[in-house]
């Protein structure tokens, strides 16, 4: 079996190491009573028996990294936090709305009491006192397990109170999201918890480890990075470090959707797998639907530019990819092949970024709009041959200078690593140009068929004395 | 001698503060924590901006301060007005990029921006036009349609927003909550469709909504006053001084073609931070109002005449001679002089007091405080927003003296200060308060005693410093409860100063030049009760409306009934001057010249910005002309020997001279005097409660039926109608309900007013605003007695 039913989308073929979806396969396996028998809590006790710098030790010498987007080590960023300021919060990201993106729903479906662990573990390794679980307004099973799963670890004592019979008290309060994009943003989400519009706050300050909610220091953590943390109180720093690479060490988990035969969500090797492995593997995705040509893929979510098929050999290894000018981003992976209209994907994405830009930010505000609109036109065929480059133009003024893209042998291009600048305040807006900049950078022969040259009106010379 | 080496030691200590940056290239030094954006202005170099405000906190939303800042790392794109700078910091407001990133904002600020400038009334003022001239790219690519909305649309009674225009700055919304405390107006939708907007059913009503017109960016938020009134380039200004009231907010004063059109507020870091409130603001519309006395009247037949200035003048000279004859000096008696200038006051005074002769001159209407209140050791607005506790003492500020409201507010949000208010009933502060002291009328001294005896109180008080601002709370109270309560307050707290919260325009100035009784001379009381008696020969009222002002108005009218002579000095005919022998008709605010002195004794200059109406005068002309005709003269030629007199004649205005003036943008304080009179404070005997079981609370509205207001098209509508207000279940005692109308009636006669239910009003207590259209309030008030109460019936 490498499917289930209770899992939808979930496919577990072959013999790796499995970190966070271990108990997927098991249908009731977001009960305590299932969690408890497969050695759920013991990552906690065993945290609880250390003291709270050694756990925070190990997951920094774990080197976990956050499975957000950014990447950044959870272990760093915890020690970002001023010393001695009190109370500091916990926030965990939920809002998993990154399109392509659908890991941390199952998750959150599958096995609540895991990040329920996780953020324990992580509480007490930081010195965190409360909190947040910010679910996507869109995920009402996920809300449904995790409050029952809240309500049965509230009533075992491992939430509240002198936690299994130690000083350690959390409390873990369950908010849920009203359907904005940009809340995934962490400090977006951040004023939408305490109640405000969700929009991205200004920097500096530029993390909320110093200023967060309630300008108190607070870790914002994706579901899948604290998800991580109770096989690694329970194996050990040796066993995580040994599956993947130095630098990407551990496991993660992707979401592939598209043209390939078997999409879906893979928990992969971190680090050595490539995207060649993923796509065509017999184990994961194996290959492109109908035997069709692979002809672009989105390698981290709809904000990350475009790979082709010549970049299938990187593996899942942040700092390559980004030389190679994309990015992991959150781990979605949305493949197209030959029949794809390009313009048409990339109208697509951009739509999407324009519709949920917060409007706060100029740039991203009438920027993200304009893009969609030339796009528009161009798809519909009343395009001109200058609104392609005036779709670089806008891009300009929301990212200054070059912007990454991936090389291209058949087109004579040489890759341009990230980062990019940018003159919005969030990654919103740079996300709505980077499907332009990509489809427009490695196909524009697609979008120049779509211009119609727009023919000559004949003039007839009118007779003399008609003119009178 | 040997030669002197440099001493080294003796070199001044590098500044911690300093921070060495260099902006383009060239080196300044800036200051620790100083904005970017503030930094590059110390170098001259101006970084464009739409919602950067110096008077706000920054937000970086307009990315129009986007430049280039290398902090050892390599340029990088830097939002100058969030970020600090850093030592070494290399700050390039001219690089490709920053160029780059400029043009591509304001294109996009331009893609959905109508292209209406022609009848746009921001046009030619506007920072989105300016801006683009001087930082824009030349031309719009955006042929798309750009997004409509309904426009214009009201947000408030007086301001219209037009949706198409808004570049969605932050500025009106970030003053509105920040500055104002009136978060009525918000953010609405997302991305491209979001949109300022107010609340369901909420309507913009702050009393500070014209600052966001004037701060708007662009056209987006008009003023109804000056729709299309003028093109700011057919205005001409001078600075002025706001004499609404005594905060004495510096503006601008704009005509065009010789008729007032606009006020914006000036930037005074003492006094105003460029805010005005909406009555200040709009109030020039009472100044072109078709009523305005435009010629001297004189009485025939029982009629008011238009006359020429020389008959008025003798006439008026006649009436005060033949009222000496009758009478002698005593019978003449001279009320007002606040609503003018130093100049103005300091004429009539001389003419009171050394012309005529007489000690019965006064510049208050019953509604202040004794005038030895001025005499104390005063506080600055400043010290008094950096005070480590402010305690209240005194009336609504936010319906009195907006701008100190704010300034207090202030205070409090950045954490400075901590309020103690004592009041009848909670005012506009009470939410920000640290601690609120309510009392029932006549127990304000007892409230005072039981707080001081209070350790957490006593605690507060005693660290730091304290501001005292006092003023009349209740005006169907008599002033010496509060002149009780502070003397308890000044004897627990010997270091505490005081900052008199006097409300009429130049009433401070007025008392300290001298319009305040001469030695056994009466005050506004005793001068209306002397009338009343038939004691009086001759009655002036200089700007002064007893039948509206005065709280007792049964005492004004039997007073206006009885003076056998009245002379009235005024820009309207109000209920006052209507019942007066002649009129002189006096110039406005904006049509003469002066000085004025505020309520922290800080002077400044007062200007003339168009021609006074018809033939009115200056009121300092008209005295100068009747000191001549009753054969003294005052020496005055111009305004400017007023001004002159005033230093050398009035002890502690020795500074205040027209050349000082000149040089002292922020006007010049003058010494606390020496002291004028002892803070008389006469034993007022509380009667016991019996059937009138209310206490009554009169206090003023900031829209009310006073000229300012009343004779402006766009506010007059704003002074609601009188009611009752009462707590609910004090409703229920009475067998009345909400919005129905009741009986209020005092020992002295009824009222039917409507009751509003209110939970802030005191159980016990029933507060009625002051001088608001509908049933007169001050009918009921007895100015004799130390409280006013009233029985309530439901009808």
């Amino acid at each position: 079996m490498s499917s289930y039913p209770w899992a939808s989308g979930f496919i577990d073929d072959g013999d790796r190491p499995k970190i966070v979806t271990s108990r997927f396969h098991l249908e009731d396996s977001y009960t305590i009573e299932r969690y408890h028998s497969t050695g759920g809590y013991a990552g906690l006790k065993r945290a609880l028996a250390k003291a709270p710098n050694e756990v925070h030790d190990d997951v920094r010498g774990a080197t976990v990294l956050g499975r957000g987007g950014a990447g950044f080590p959870a272990g760093v960023k915890w020690g970002l936090m001023p010393p001695g300021k009190f109370p500091r919060y916990l926030v965990v990201n939920g809002d998993e709305s990154e399109p392509g993106t659908y890991k941390d729903r199952l998750l959150l479906e599958r096995d609540p009491h895991q990040l329920i662990e996780g953020c324990l573990i992580a509480c007490y390794a930081a010195g965190l006192s409360q909190c947040f679980l910010y679910i996507r307004g869109e995920m009402p099973l996920a809300h449904e397990r995790v409050a029952t799963a809240l309500n049965e670890a509230y009533a075992a004592g491992y939430v509240g109170k002198n936690i299994l019979g130690t000083n350690f008290s959390v409390d873990i309060i369950m908010h849920w999201g009203a359907g904005a994009y940009v809340v995934g943003e962490e400090t977006a989400l951040i004023e939408s918890l305490e109640g405000k519009r969700g929009e991205p706050r200004l920097k500096p300050p530029f993390f909320p480890a110093a200023i967060g909610l309630y300008g108190q220091p607070t870790i914002v953590n994706n579901v899948e990075t604290l998800a991580n943390l109770p096989w690694l109180l329970n194996n050990g720093v040796e066993a995580y470090t040994a599956i993947g690479t130095a630098t990407s060490p551990g496991t993660r988990m992707v979401a592939v959707s598209g043209h390939v035969t078997r999409p879906g969500v893979y928990e992969i090797i971190n680090g050595t797998t490539t995207f060649r492995d993923l796509l065509y593997g017999d184990e994961f995705c194996q290959g492109i639907r109908n035997g069709n040509e692979l002809k672009a893929f989105v390698p981290g979510g709809g904000s990350a530019p475009w790979f082709t098929p010549e970049q299938l050999d990187l593996p899942f290894e942040g700092k390559l990819v980004g030389a190679a000018g994309s990015m992991l981003g959150s781990g979605a992976i949305m493949v197209m092949d030959s029949t794809t209209d390009i313009p048409s994907a990339a109208l697509t994405l951009t739509r999407f970024y324009a519709h949920e830009s917060c409007g706060q930010c100029t740039p991203c505000r009438e920027g993200g709009t304009w893009l969609e609109r030339v796009l528009q036109r161009v798809v519909d065929g009343t395009g001109t041959p200058e609104d392609l480059d005036q779709l670089f133009e806008i891009g300009e003024s929301i990212c200054p200078g070059s912007f990454p893209h991936a090389s291209s042998e058949q087109l004579g291009l040489t890759a341009t690593p990230f980062p990019y600048k940018m003159t919005t305040i969030c990654f919103v807006g740079p996300s709505a140009y980077a499907p332009v900049h990509s489809a427009l950078t490695l196909f524009r022969s697609e979008f120049e068929a779509r211009i119609v040259q727009r023919r000559r009106i004949p003039v007839t010379v009118a007779p003399v004395g008609a003119h009178a | 001698m040997t030669t002197t080496e440099p001493d080294l030691a003796a070199a001044p200590a590098p500044d911690p503060n300093a921070v060495n940056v260099t902006v383009n290239g060239v080196p300044i030094v800036s200051r620790k924590g100083e904005l970017v954006i503030e930094a590059a202005a110390r170098a001259g170099e101006y970084i464009p901006r739409f919602c950067y405000h110096e008077r706000m906190t920054p937000v970086g939303k307009c990315r129009m301060c986007l430049v280039e800042c290398d902090s050892g790392r390599g340029p990088a794109v830097t939002v100058s007005c969030m970020v600090p700078v850093m030592p070494d910091m290399k700050i390039d407001t001219q690089s490709e990029t920053t160029k780059r990133m400029q043009e591509g904002v304001l294109e996009l600020l331009l893609a959905n921006h109508p292209l209406d400038c022609p009848v746009c009334d921001k046009g030619g003022e506007c920072p989105l036009q300016d801006q683009t001239y001087s930082h824009g790219p030349g031309e719009s690519r955006y042929v798309e349609e750009k997004r409509h909305y309904e426009k214009p649309m009201p947000i408030s009674d007086l301001v219209f927003l037009d949706r198409e225009r808004c570049i969605l700055c932050d500025r009106c919304t970030r003053f509105a909550d920040e500055v104002a405390g009136d978060a009525l107006i918000h953010f609405t939708g997302r991305g491209n469709n979001t949109y300022i907007d107010t609340f369901p059913d909420e309507p913009f009503a702050s009393y500070f909504s014209g600052n966001t017109v004037q701060i708007c960016p662009v056209g987006a938020l008009t003023a109804k006053p000056y729709r299309f009134k003028a093109r700011p380039w057919d205005l001409e200004q001078v600075e002025s001084t706001c004499t609404s009231c005594s905060v004495g907010c510096r503006t601008v004063v704009q005509s065009s073609h010789d008729q007032l059109l606009r006020y914006q507020g000036v930037d005074s870091d003492p006094v105003n931070w460029s805010w005005l409130c909406d009555r200040g603001r709009f109030n020039f519309e009472a100044v072109t109002s078709d009523d305005r006395l435009v010629n001297p009247l004189v009485r025939v037949d029982g009629e008011l005449q238009p006359t020429s200035w020389n008959d008025a003048l003798d006439q008026a000279a006649t009436m005060i001679r033949e009222a000496i004859a009758a009478g002698g000096v005593n019978g003449v008696a001279i009320i007002g002089g606040a609503r003018g200038t130093n100049e103005d006051a300091f004429a009539w005074a001389r003419l009171g007091h050394d012309v005529i002769g007489t000690p019965n001159v006064y510049a208050q209407m019953g509604d202040g405080l004794p005038v030895g209140l001025l005499a104390l050791d005063r506080a600055t607005i400043d010290e008094a927003a950096k005070a480590t506790t402010i305690v209240l003492l005194g009336p609504d500020l936010k319906e009195e003296l907006p701008v100190l409201y704010l300034r207090l507010r202030d205070a409090v949000e950045k954490k400075r200060s901590k309020i103690l208010e004592f009041a009848p009933k909670p005012s506009g502060l009470t939410k920000y308060v640290w601690k609120f002291v309510g009392y029932e009328p006549g127990t304000q001294v007892a409230s005072v005693q039981t707080a001081l005896a209070d350790p957490t109180i006593a605690a507060q008080l005693a660290t730091g410093s304290v501001v005292i601002v006092a003023g009349r709370a209740n005006l169907a109270e008599s002033s010496a409860a509060t002149v009780g309560a502070l003397r308890e307050l000044l004897a627990a707290l010997p270091g505490a100063k005081v900052l008199p919260a006097f409300r009429r325009g130049n009433v401070v100035g007025a008392l300290q030049v001298g319009m305040r009784p001469g030695k056994g001379g009466l005050d506004t009381r005793g001068i209306l009760q002397a009338a009343a008696d038939g004691k009086l020969d001759c009655l002036v009222l200089v700007g002064a409306d007893p039948l509206a002002d005065f709280p007792d108005t049964d005492l004004a009218r039997r007073a206006l009934a009885g003076a056998r002579r009245i002379i009235a000095v005024d820009t309207f005919l109000n209920e006052s001057s209507s019942r007066a022998d002649v009129v002189l008709a006096a110039a406005a605010y904006g049509e003469k010249s002066g000085t004025t002195t505020n309520l922290e004794g800080r002077v400044q200059t007062v200007n003339q910005k168009v021609t006074p109406r018809g033939t009115s005068r200056p009121d300092w002309m008209i005295a100068a002309e009747l000191a001549l005709l009753l054969d003294g003269d005052l020496g005055v030629g111009s305004v400017d020997d007023l001004t002159e007199q005033i230093s050398t004649m009035v002890d502690s205005y020795g500074d205040v001279t027209a050349a000082h003036l000149a040089v002292a943008p922020d006007g010049i304080l003058a010494a606390v005097p020496a002291a004028i009179d002892p803070m008389n404070m006469v034993e007022v005997n509380l009667a016991a409660r019996n059937s009138y079981d209310f206490r009554l609370v009169v206090s003023r509205k900031l829209y009310d039926q006073a000229v300012g207001t009343a004779k402006s098209p766009s506010m007059a509508h704003l002074a609601k109608q009188s009611s009752v207000h009462l707590h609910p279940l004090d409703i229920e005692r009475v067998g009345a309900v909400a919005g129905a109308e009741v009986k209020v009636s005092s020992a002295r006669t009824s009222v039917i007013l409507q009751v509003t239910a209110d939970d802030a009003i005191l159980r016990g207590t029933a507060w009625v605003p002051f001088n608001m259209p509908g049933p007169n309030i001050g009918d009921l008030i007895d100015c004799f007695a130390a409280v006013t109460d009233v029985r309530i019936e439901n009808l």
